[in-house]
């Protein structure tokens, strides 16, 4: 290679790794802003804002999703295996929501500890398979379970 | 079973414009660049015919 | 192997070359796309927890994955240009761009419509897809930069640095759903593990990143035949070109 070609390629890999750090702290110091939900325990513990729209994900607690009053609003506990908190919602659930679901809510925490969701949004995992190996995988894991 | 497989589900609606704008795009990717390449053939040979000492072309 | 590097990088050889292999390229397309289809629409289940709307992983994930690849090409062509200063990669540079922004699009478009009846959305700020459409822009600038520029060397040069500054965003893209909590899931597919996903549906949706990876470098070789015709329409091989035949 030509001692020009050299310099050139030098700079810019140079560029590049100047970019590169250039990017990580920036990112770092958005970190906060770029982490799209907050956790239930991170929410428990008082590092979700206060008074603002903020947004929450975790899993449908099994078995505690309950409509009280007139059935349009559901109520049903988030948790991240650690700490939950109670949602309440008011409208459509999309299609992916269910017990046991991961899902993100868009709302404001209230005085009660109750967070009182606008929007609710499913994620899925990154899991795909056909029903019957889902249903077969679900039975060995509770006899697994099941026998320790 | 034709109806169920366009249905696809109930996400017909989703799946389908999914596929449909793939073949779309992909379509016209493969497509602008071979008529551009074509028309500028197409001229190039014009306008050397124009510029004389060419030999003979058969289609004039 | 370096002379056959240098004979390919000549204009007129790459020419020739590209234009006999655009037949066998087109008929490998065909074949891998229908497999991959069949496999995908017909074969493959529906999914235990998204039914069949989980289908337009086929179109979405190799359009995703192409739009990631396509801009490492152009990264590399631009280091090549940059440091080398060769004609074809500034050709192959600014052929890419479009297809590249074409299968981002895709990425965006096809994962909304997915989004909306799982997820619940078309579209939220996540690191995910806010970083995929910083891509498409990225996209977009190198094609509106080439054409800004009438000197077509000095826009190569131009767009060349513009490819490889925007390369930071690939790893930014693909970790994304890792560093952050985001709406967009976790890798199923590139990840160390194994794939979790089952081969009956694995096995389309590799058929269909072949056939689009086979796509690009046909479109490729195409629109990279216009580009080097319209950028060398004063040289030789050209005029003998249009003369022949």
């Amino acid at each position: 290679m030509t001692p020009a070609r050299k310099k050139r390629l030098a700079l810019i890999g140079l560029m590049l790794i100047g970019i590169a750090v250039g990017l990580t702290f920036a990112l770092r110091a958005l970190d906060e802003n770029i982490m799209f939900f907050f956790t239930p325990t991170e929410v428990v513990d008082g590092k979700a804002p206060q008074n603002r729209l903020f947004r929450m994900g975790g899993l449908v607690v099994a078995g505690s999703v309950s409509r009280p009053g007139d059935g349009l609003t559901a109520q049903f506990d988030i948790s991240d295996n650690d700490k939950q908190v109670t949602v309440k919602y008011t409208g459509i659930l999309p299609d992916l929501f269910r017990e046991g679901q991961g899902i993100i809510a868009n709302g404001k925490l209230g005085e009660d500890g109750i967070f009182v969701a606008q929007e609710v949004l499913a994620k899925h995992d990154e899991n795909y398979m056909p029903p019957e190996v889902a249903e077969a995988m679900k039975k060995t894991h509770e006899t697994a379970t099941g026998a320790n | 079973m034709m109806s169920e497989f366009l249905n696809m589900g109930g996400y017909a609606a989703y799946v389908w414009p999914s596929y449909g704008l793939a073949a779309v795009v992909l379509w016209l990717n493969w497509y602008l660049p071979r008529r551009q390449h074509e028309q500028l053939l197409l001229r190039l040979k014009r306008q050397h015919r124009d510029t004389g000492e060419q030999k003979h072309d058969p289609r004039s | 192997m370096f002379l056959w590097f240098h004979k390919l990088g000549s204009p007129p050889h790459f020419y020739r070359i590209a234009g006999r292999w655009i037949p066998w390229l087109l008929a490998i397309f065909a074949v891998l796309l229908l497999s991959g289809l069949y496999g995908g629409l017909f074969v493959a289940p529906p999914d235990y927890q998204q039914g069949e709307s989980y289908r337009i992983i086929f179109i979405h994930v190799p359009s995703a994955w192409m739009s990631l690849f396509i801009y490492v090409v152009m990264a590399f062509c631009g280091v090549v240009v940059l440091v080398w200063r060769m004609k074809l990669a500034e050709v192959v540079l600014i052929s890419s761009a479009p297809i590249g922004a074409s299968f981002t699009f895709l990425a965006l478009a096809t994962g909304s419509l997915w989004g909306k009846p799982m997820w619940g959305t078309w579209w939220v700020w996540d690191a995910r897809l806010t970083s995929e459409l910083i891509l498409l822009f990225l996209y977009l600038g190198v094609i509106g930069l080439h054409n800004a520029i009438d000197d077509k060397r000095i826009a190569s040069r131009a767009v060349a640095i513009l490819a490889i500054v925007g390369v930071v965003n690939i790893p930014i893209i693909h970790y994304s759903v890792e560093w952050w909590h985001s709406l967009h899931q976790g890798p199923t597919v590139t990840k160390f593990d194994k794939p979790s996903i089952h081969l009956s549906m694995l096995i389309p949706l590799l058929l269909m990143a072949l056939a689009f990876k086979v796509y690009y470098v046909l479109t490729l070789f195409q629109s990279s035949r216009a580009e080097l015709l319209k950028r060398e329409r004063n040289s030789k091989w050209v005029e003998e070109l249009s003369r022949g035949q």
